[in-house]
């Protein structure tokens, strides 16, 4: 090997290693255990009168848009989170009578919008709730394509968009408080904590009345398990939740793609060099013999 | 004279060049001029209102199709027909096949200008485009996304392609020993940019493995990235092969009408290798039709509209390659390559937009907005091209 195939190849590689170096710190990254526990809220639909106070309490706390909750028929039609509201309320029309239907996000244990997001804009942070950081976000709106509940909302009438979901009121958990939508449910339809001990009522609530609840907790293992649990009368697909989610985390789906980077980053410049050094020398280029400059006489 | 003084009148030398090459050249009022210029004028007023007023003020982007058109066509399927740069790069500088040398540079130029455009209409769909340095400089790594690594790598390999191309440059503004200096960098950024080219045309695919919900069963495999890949492979060859055609026709000063043997010769192995790639392609989607049991789902419009595409699109032009190829049928080699195109955009967009999403009551569809955007930026590529191709050595002389 001469000096000059020396640097090209020493070139290529090490090209190749600055590009590798992200995943491999990304591994370190997720060796480090986290054994602080997650938080969550369990939702019992069975108890929801549909008064929707905890919407308007979500946008209050969060400036946005406060619906006039006496007059404008919004449960009239089944509706979706928006730019506008972080939460709301459906009603859905089933053979137990009217159940009422709170969405937000579900604070993914591995959130799919968190796998998504590019620069770590949409992040799950270490007590649980999943948030949007607006000065590291670009925009480009793959949390949106990504996430399994269609949460995530971008404002598309704003030069300056931002992508509105349910934070899980991240800055009032900072202060010791409680979300605002569990702090303004009137009967206890909602209940806050650590996911493990929201499990155990979950769990003791379906057991003690198996006549009242179907025995799913939806949430539990969907997508992973989330952080908002939900309890029902009737069966999940009845109330507007999709049950053909899975359980397998939505990051995994991309797993093996990014694991077999490295293999290609450094697996196909080692080929690629070996089969040029086997290919014949005689064919050797001359590079600048024979392209025409516009303008040139050609024969 | 000093070094110093050397390099100061050599710059000015440059520089004046340049400014000299600025000016156009040749008739102003031609057919592609008259109907572009309107394009990119009404292009740049919608783009004043885009930036002024949100993306919805001139998009159909709703909160459940958050891409459209912009990243649908202009990235994802612009992306893929950029893919001849790798393919060519690969045959001529490491297997060192001198047959395609002569069109090295026209398609590493085209791929270099697909990139910088339509990669670069990324910047015209993020909503906070001025945070796009955040995944490059920024001390946010998402590592764990997929579209960290595609950006990552949509900007080495711009360079990488730069870096290949470069040595024209220094060519046409004659600086010998840059040239040189250059030159022996391209061996390295070939396969540099190989490698990132597998990675980025199967990583645009893997986008939307997290969408599994979201992408008709017929579109949606856990093997989107590996289909992705293959097929870039053809829509490269076949892209290749439709440019030449139009090249042919309208750079027919630059490029002679000597020697069409050789351009014949170089045509027709496009064409095979296409037809190879092709069917390669086709035998894994149809090994996916057996192995995800998809013969349940083709009995509706989506089974139809999925046969149409593979069938219609990919099946039948890889025929008409094979055919082509074996009667040395020029004509219909073009008709051949054109339909792969139509079948990569096809699939591409039932990926992206049409398939996406399916079962929505209130499909997406462009409007005309951003038809206008995604025309304005094929013109203004087309014309940075024509500029560059009418003043460096880019098409070999026959």
């Amino acid at each position: 090997m001469d000096r000059r195939q020396f640097f090209r190849t020493s070139a290529t590689v090490g090209a190749a290693i600055g590009a590798a170096v992200l995943p491999i710190k990304k591994a370190k990254a997720e060796a480090t255990k986290e054994n602080k526990e997650f938080i969550g809220v369990l939702v019992d639909t069975t108890r929801c009168i549909g008064c929707r106070s905890c919407e308007v309490a979500c946008s209050v706390t969060h400036d946005n848009y406060v619906p006039d909750v006496k007059n404008d028929n919004a449960l009239e039609k089944i509706h979706d989170t928006s730019d506008k509201q972080w939460t709301i309320v459906n009603r859905f029309k089933t053979e137990k009578g009217d159940v009422f239907v709170k969405r937000q996000c579900m604070h993914c244990w591995q959130p799919a919008c968190g796998a998504a997001c590019l620069v770590n804009a949409m992040y799950k942070t270490k007590e649980g709730p999943v948030t949007w950081d607006g000065d590291k976000c670009m925009g480009c709106r793959f949390c949106m394509i990504s996430c399994p509940f269609d949460i995530p909302k971008a404002e598309y009438h704003s030069w300056n968009p931002r992508i509105m979901k349910c934070n899980m009121c991240y800055e009032r958990l900072k202060e010791g408080k409680k979300p605002a939508c569990v702090e303004a449910c009137p009967t206890d339809a909602l209940m806050f904590g650590p996911k493990r001990e929201l499990m155990e009522v979950a769990r003791h609530r379906v057991y003690s009345h198996p006549d009242k609840y179907v025995r799913h907790i939806y949430g539990e293992h969907e997508v992973g398990g989330t952080g908002w649990l939900y309890l029902s009368a009737v069966p999940f697909n009845q109330i507007g939740f999709r049950t053909d989610l899975g359980t397998t985390p939505y990051p995994e789906y991309t797993k093996q793609f990014l694991v077999s980077v490295p293999l290609i980053l450094f697996g196909v410049p080692a080929l690629l060099l070996g089969l040029n050094e086997l290919t014949d020398r005689k064919n050797k280029l001359s590079e600048s013999s024979e392209w025409t400059k516009p303008g040139e006489e050609h024969e | 004279m000093s070094n110093a003084a050397v390099f100061t009148s050599e710059f000015s030398r440059v520089f004046r060049f340049f400014l000299q090459e600025l000016k156009p050249r040749g008739k102003w009022l031609t057919p592609f001029n008259v109907i572009s210029i309107p394009i990119i004028i009404v292009g740049l007023v919608i783009l004043y209102f885009r930036f002024v007023y949100g993306l919805g003020s001139v998009t159909n982007l709703n909160q459940e199709f958050p891409w459209g058109l912009w990243i649908g066509f202009d990235v994802v399927t612009g992306v893929a027909f950029a893919g001849g740069s790798y393919v060519v790069t690969f045959v001529v500088y490491v297997m060192r096949n001198d047959k395609y040398h002569s069109i090295v540079r026209v398609t590493v130029l085209n791929g270099l200008m697909a990139y910088v455009f339509y990669a670069g209409a990324l910047v015209l769909d993020l909503g906070r485009p001025w945070h796009i340095v955040n995944p490059i400089i920024g001390n946010s790594f998402g590592y764990n996304s997929v579209l960290f690594l595609v950006s990552w790598h949509f900007l080495l390999y711009m360079i990488a392609m730069f870096v290949e191309f470069s040595p024209v440059i220094a060519e046409w503004a004659k600086l010998e020993k840059v040239r040189k200096f250059l030159s022996a960098l391209t061996l390295g950024a070939v396969i540099f940019g190989i490698t990132l080219s597998i990675l980025h045309q199967s990583g645009l695919g893997a986008l939307f493995l997290m969408a599994k919900p979201k992408i008709h069963p017929l579109w949606y495999s856990e093997f989107i990235p590996i289909l992705f890949f293959v097929s870039s492979i053809y829509a490269g060859l076949a892209m290749i092969i439709f440019e030449g055609t139009i090249s042919h026709k309208v750079f027919k000063d630059l490029i002679g009408d000597g020697n069409h043997k050789r351009n014949e010769e170089i045509v027709l192995g496009l064409a095979k290798g296409a037809a190879i790639t092709m069917f390669v392609y086709y035998f894994f989607q149809a090994l996916l039709f057996v192995h995800e049991q998809r013969w349940n789902l083709i009995h509706d419009f989506w089974g139809y509209w999925y046969l149409v595409e593979i069938i219609g699109f990919v099946l039948i032009p890889c025929c008409m390659f094979a055919y082509a190829v074996r009667n040395r049928n020029l004509g219909l080699i073009k008709v051949a390559s054109v339909m792969a195109l139509l079948g990569i955009i096809l699939n591409r967009l039932n990926v992206s937009v049409i398939a996406f999403r399916w079962y929505a009551a209130d499909h997406y569809y462009p409007s005309w907005q951003e038809i206008v955007v995604t025309l304005m930026v094929i013109s203004v590529e087309i014309w940075v091209l024509r500029w560059i191709i009418t003043r460096m050595p880019v098409l070999s002389k026959h």
